[in-house]
């Protein structure tokens, strides 16, 4: 990797200065995939400023206002998905992240770090290939190389990368809202749903964050889906490996019927995809096969696969009945 | 004292797991420097201009090797014999020609490795770029017809099997393919060389094989052999890619000899997809028939694969000229250049893919038949060598076919697929026969009795994790009868006394007869001391009477009637009793003549690997259930069973550990693992072990392994054959032929991946 300056504060306001002083350093929190980029060579920072001390604090119960659950951007994966509060009130959002990574990886990742990690698109990391993520106006080496875990909505000529994480799958199913702080200390809020972008002409811009912002928390707001809900990731292997497709889905039944549902895929689009599609069909609707199956395929039908993808079309049609059928079936295997 | 067979602890577990065991990249010289190579970008031409002038003012840079200033290599002469084997057949940075994406050429040497890496991502390349041959069918036609494969004819019977195929309805006819794989050990290949004077040369290096690394080195820098140290004590795995020698040793060396310094070369995990060596891509069209009571009347297996800088090929039709009794077989290869790093040997290189192809084949064929795979099996088996015609040494894969069915619990499958299930779990069952020569070849081995009643036992074999040291010890324990504590096995170093690579699944066969021969020699030169002893209580007596333990001989009708070793050897004033031996095998030596002070090991023709009278060979029986999700088409294999016919068992640990790992290795083959290449650009875009899969341990189910145990009366008088390869032969085709049996459809490409299975009606 290339020389770089290394500093590590606990204060940050100071973050958002070093940001904006230098568009070239970049936060590490646990470095998961950070580092693995600067030893690639994709990533040169000419700055890193370590924040794993910022601002720590607990992950909080309810509050009884309003009910929601604010995680800090600092605090691990691993210590989040097990943190008790997320259990009970969120279980979706323990078993997506706890199907992501390893063990170790988790231990170490933070949840800022997650919601910014970078594509794993091969093309992306090779830097002797194009890859307009990391070098814009190089071209798409995936485009027409071998995609078959690349995106199917959202793609644009320029990228059909997808975004790795698990964890922001179920954060946007849970309508979370992004916290972030920028120069001067002001503060802002993202819908997680709008934290992430589609490619576009500038898929080097993963996300909203404007320059000298650093996200402090993600807020998830307080939800009935408990009950019903199930995080299901289809991989190569059993574990350790990154979606095919994956399915975060919840509701709010009453009697059966469907009173709320939200629905989010991953391993499909440059940003967790909400299944808006499935969604309204499935609203005030029975909790029935039959209807999964038909919130599925309208879903699906407005996938547009590359050459080596076509079977994510079918796969995701499939994953989210099953992923409904358990979340119907309070979140255990049918 | 029977030691030989015990499942003991790991003699160097400890040093392992508390990281004591020095590896490679860890033997840090004073003064040392980093290496980091420059790779190419293109797969076909050549490099017109390397600009490293921004790297050559990059902090801690000492020096850029280019073919421009890089030390010349002896060439390459194919008609002499180094003693090594490289790799490929192509010195690194002594011309600008490319042949593969990934080649080296360029090496940026400088004070630190992060140093050297920034400055190496800093130098420019312009290339001359050719188009380059990449996809194996389109080159098939400029293809070649290898006429050996491994000494054997590698055209059998061409053409001869059509008629009786074509002439009957009882046949099946079916291509089965297999990708490109790469070795992955855990650690990757690491060379640090320090160069004293110009005419010595130490070479710190992860290998499988320290005698051939010796012999290439000192080849090419034309030293003389014995100027040449390789070391290497402990190896994290290699499964081939480190049994020959490959361009970073040689970087190494030449990049120490040109900053006078020692120099480290670590290879990175990308560089493991490139510049080690893989398992080249196949496409084996299968065809077989048999008569109307479903006896194989013959078999034909024909390869295409390809090759690049090297001779080596895929030879997957091996096992085919082993297994079943059908009267004609045909085995023939066609083999095409691809601008691809060279493939080489890869665990059970050609029964790998092989087994995949002739035993999910042998699967179909029961299915036509409407048999049990298991009965079709036992009806068509041998007893005897069907190509060579000579009796198996030893042979009970019966057993492993009757002793699996019952521990897999074969009853429970349904002959029809897809009539087993759970919620949405399909069930089903697979076997395969599993094989893979049992090889030997010439090793030496020293022992040395000390007088404090220790033993140091040398040999220039290498432990690539397989548990080398551990049964070196025990047979030396054994036929000294002295504690394994005591027993101190020194291997990894090329000037200890020769021993071959460890490759092959021949280590345990060819260097144990090596250790029992010298230590016999050392046991009975320490009797005759004291039976010719007047101090001795033994004074006179016969050695058939005498028995040996615990560092004592004793009368076996009169134990009382003992003397120590240490006794003897005091009484005597020695301080040591040593013995080399040479073990050879009666045919083939491998390494030449014995040379001093080791004498050839008396050993009687009929149990030293006389491949004249007997075919030497392992057998096996593979059984997997797997549970298919019937919308998913995830694979998972839930129990496995595999039965080995290896001979005796010289540790009942190290070597359930090496049937295990080759099952994994299978369930890796079968389920994930491929090196996928860009056609555009040639490159591999499984770069990292995160896009390469290897089974986790969530993949791996429990997997029981049974040993026949009878010992191979014809290989060795300790009768022990190898194990490392034949536990991943067959469980490719067992996991097919079980997902079959659970879905009815049958893959034939792999790996299994959900997407296959889910494309497939």
């Amino acid at each position: 990797m290339r020389p770089f300056k290394f500093s590590t504060t606990a204060d940050s306001n100071e973050v958002s200065k070093i940001l904006i002083a230098n568009p070239h350093a970049r936060l590490l929190g646990g470095g998961t995939n950070l580092l693995d980029l600067m030893k690639e060579d994709v990533e040169r920072p000419t700055e890193l400023v370590e924040v794993g001390n910022i601002d720590v604090m607990k992950i909080v119960s309810p509050a009884s206002a309003t009910g929601s659950i604010v995680i800090p951007a600092v605090e691990k994966n691993a210590r989040t998905a097990n943190d008790p509060a997320i259990r009970e009130n969120f279980p979706m959002l323990s078993q997506a992240i706890l199907s992501g990574a390893s063990a170790q990886i988790r231990n170490m990742a933070t949840n800022g770090g997650n919601l910014n990690q970078r594509t794993r698109c091969t093309y992306f990391y090779d830097v002797a290939m194009p890859c307009n993520k990391r070098e814009p106006g190089s071209g798409c080496g995936a485009m027409k190389g071998l995609n078959r875990m690349h995106a199917i909505f959202g793609w644009s000529d320029k990228c059909v990368a997808v975004h790795p994480s698990d964890m922001c799958v179920a954060l946007a199913a849970l309508d979370a809202v992004v916290k972030v702080q920028g120069a001067n200390g002001k503060q802002r809020s993202i819908p997680f749903t709008a934290y992430h972008r589609l490619p576009g002409d500038q898929p080097q811009k993963d996300n909203t964050l404007q320059p000298g912002e650093l996200i402090t928390a993600i807020e998830i707001p307080k939800n009935n889906f408990a009950e019903n809900s199930y995080y299901l990731k289809v991989r190569d292997r059993a574990s350790y490996a990154f979606a095919l497709i994956s399915v975060a889905a919840a509701m709010e039944l009453k009697n059966n019927k469907i009173v709320r549902v939200s629905i989010a895929m991953g391993g499909v689009a440059h940003k967790p995809w909400r299944a808006s599609v499935a969604e309204k069909y499935l609203l005030h609707k029975e909790a029935t096969e039959a209807n999964f199956k038909i919130a599925a395929a309208n879903e699906m039908k407005l996938a547009k696969p590359l050459e080596h993808n076509l079977y994510k079309v079918e796969l995701g049609r499939k994953a989210l009945v099953r992923a409904l059928m358990q979340a119907a079936n309070g979140g255990k295997t049918i | 004292m029977a030691i030989i067979g015990k499942p003991i602890n790991r003699v160097d577990a400890l040093l392992k797991v508390t990281g004591a065991a020095k590896y490679a990249a860890e033997f840090n010289q004073p003064n040392m420097v980093y290496a980091f190579p420059v790779r190419s970008t293109i797969a076909k031409g050549s490099v017109t201009a390397i600009d490293s002038s921004a790297a050559e003012k990059s902090a801690g840079v000492i020096k850029i090797l280019t073919p421009e200033n890089a030390p010349q290599l002896k060439a390459i002469d194919p008609k002499v014999k180094t003693g090594g084997m490289l790799g490929e057949q192509l010195l690194p940075l002594q011309d600008n020609l490319v042949y593969y994406f990934g080649q080296y050429i360029a090496l940026v040497v400088a004070e630190t490795y992060e140093q050297a890496r920034a400055a190496a991502s800093l130098v420019k390349v312009n290339y001359s770029k050719e188009k380059h041959a990449i996809d194996l069918n389109t080159e098939l036609p400029n293809g070649y017809k290898p006429q050996k494969v491994q000494g054997e004819d590698a055209q059998v019977n061409e053409g001869k099997t059509a008629p009786v195929i074509d002439a009957t309805a009882n046949k099946i006819s079916y291509t089965y393919t297999t990708p490109t794989e790469n070795h992955h050990p855990m650690e990757p290949h690491a060379s640090i060389a320090v160069w004293e004077g110009g005419d010595k040369l130490t070479l710190y290096d992860s290998t499988q094989g320290v005698m051939g690394a010796r012999g290439t080195l000192a080849y090419h820098f034309s030293l003389t052999p014995e100027n040449v140290q390789i070391v290497s004590p402990y190896v994290g795995g290699g499964f081939g890619c480190k049994g020959s020698q490959w361009g970073h040793m040689l970087l190494a060396a030449m990049a120490a000899k040109l900053v006078q310094r020692p120099v480290k070369l670590a290879i990175t995990r990308q560089m493991m997809q490139t510049n080690v060596g893989r398992r080249p891509a196949t496409q084996q069209k299968m065809a077989m028939a048999t008569d109307d009571q479903g006896m194989l009347t013959a078999i034909r297996h024909h390869t295409d694969s390809y090759g690049n800088k090297s001779d080596f090929f895929e030879p997957s039709g091996k096992q085919t000229a082993v297994l079943y009794k059908a009267p004609l077989r045909e085995i023939t290869y066609k083999i095409a250049k691809l601008n691809i790093g060279t493939p080489t040997y890869m665990r059970a290189p050609g029964e790998t893919p092989g087994t995949f192809a002739l035993e999910s084949a042998i699967d179909e064929m029961a299915y036509k038949m409407k048999m049990d795979p298991v009965a079709f099996r036992v009806l068509n088996h041998t007893a005897e060598d069907p190509s060579k015609k000579h009796p198996f040494s030893s042979e009970n894969l019966l057993d492993c076919y009757t002793i699996g069915s019952e521990k897999i619990g074969w009853q429970q499958r349904k002959a029809e697929p897809g009539q087993l299930r759970k919620g949405k779990q399909l069930i089903g069952y697979g076997v395969a026969t599993a094989t893979y020569p049992a090889g030997r070849s010439a090793a030496s081995a020293k022992v040395q009795l000390m007088a404090d009643g220790s033993v140091i036992v040398q040999s220039a074999s290498q432990d690539i994790g397989t548990g080398t040291y551990t049964i070196i010890a025990q047979t030396a324990s054994e036929t000294l009868g002295i504690p394994v504590e005591k027993i101190t096995v020194k291997i990894g170093d090329s000037s200890f006394p020769p021993a071959p690579v460890s490759g092959g699944s021949m280590t345990t066969a060819s260097v144990n007869p090596a250790v029992m021969a010298a230590a016999e020699m050392v046991r009975k030169e320490l009797l005759a001391l004291a039976t010719a002893d007047a101090g001795s209580s033994l004074k006179g007596r016969r050695p058939e009477d005498i028995g040996y333990a615990d560092g004592n001989f004793f009368v076996t009708a009169d134990k009382t009637t003992a003397d120590s070793y240490a006794d003897i050897m005091r009484r005597n004033n020695k301080n040591i009793v040593e013995a080399c031996t040479t073990a050879m095998p009666a045919s083939g030596s491998g390494l030449g003549a014995p040379t001093a002070p080791c004498m050839e090991a008396p050993i009687d023709k009929e149990e030293n690997s006389d491949k004249e009278k007997y075919s030497f060979h392992s057998f096996g029986a593979q059984f997997a259930e797997v549970w298919v999700d019937e919308d998913f088409g995830t694979i998972r294999v839930k129990r496995f069973v595999s039965v080995q016919d290896v001979g005796r068992i010289m540790n009942e640990k190290t070597a359930r550990s090496q049937i295990i790992g080759g099952v994994i290795y299978g369930i890796g083959a079968a389920l994930m693992e491929e090196t996928a290449y860009d056609h555009r650009w040639a490159n591999p875009t499984t770069r990292t072990l995160a896009d390469y899969h290897v089974p986790v341990n969530l993949d791996v189910p429990d997997i029981d392994v049974h040993f026949i145990g009878k010992p191979d009366p014809h290989i060795s008088p300790i009768g022990a054959r190898g194990i490392g390869e034949i536990g991943t032969t067959g469980v490719s085709a067992a996991i097919a032929n079980a997902v079959f049996n659970a879905t009815g459809k049958r893959l034939r490409d792999l790996p299994f991946t959900p997407d296959k299975m889910l494309l497939k009606s």
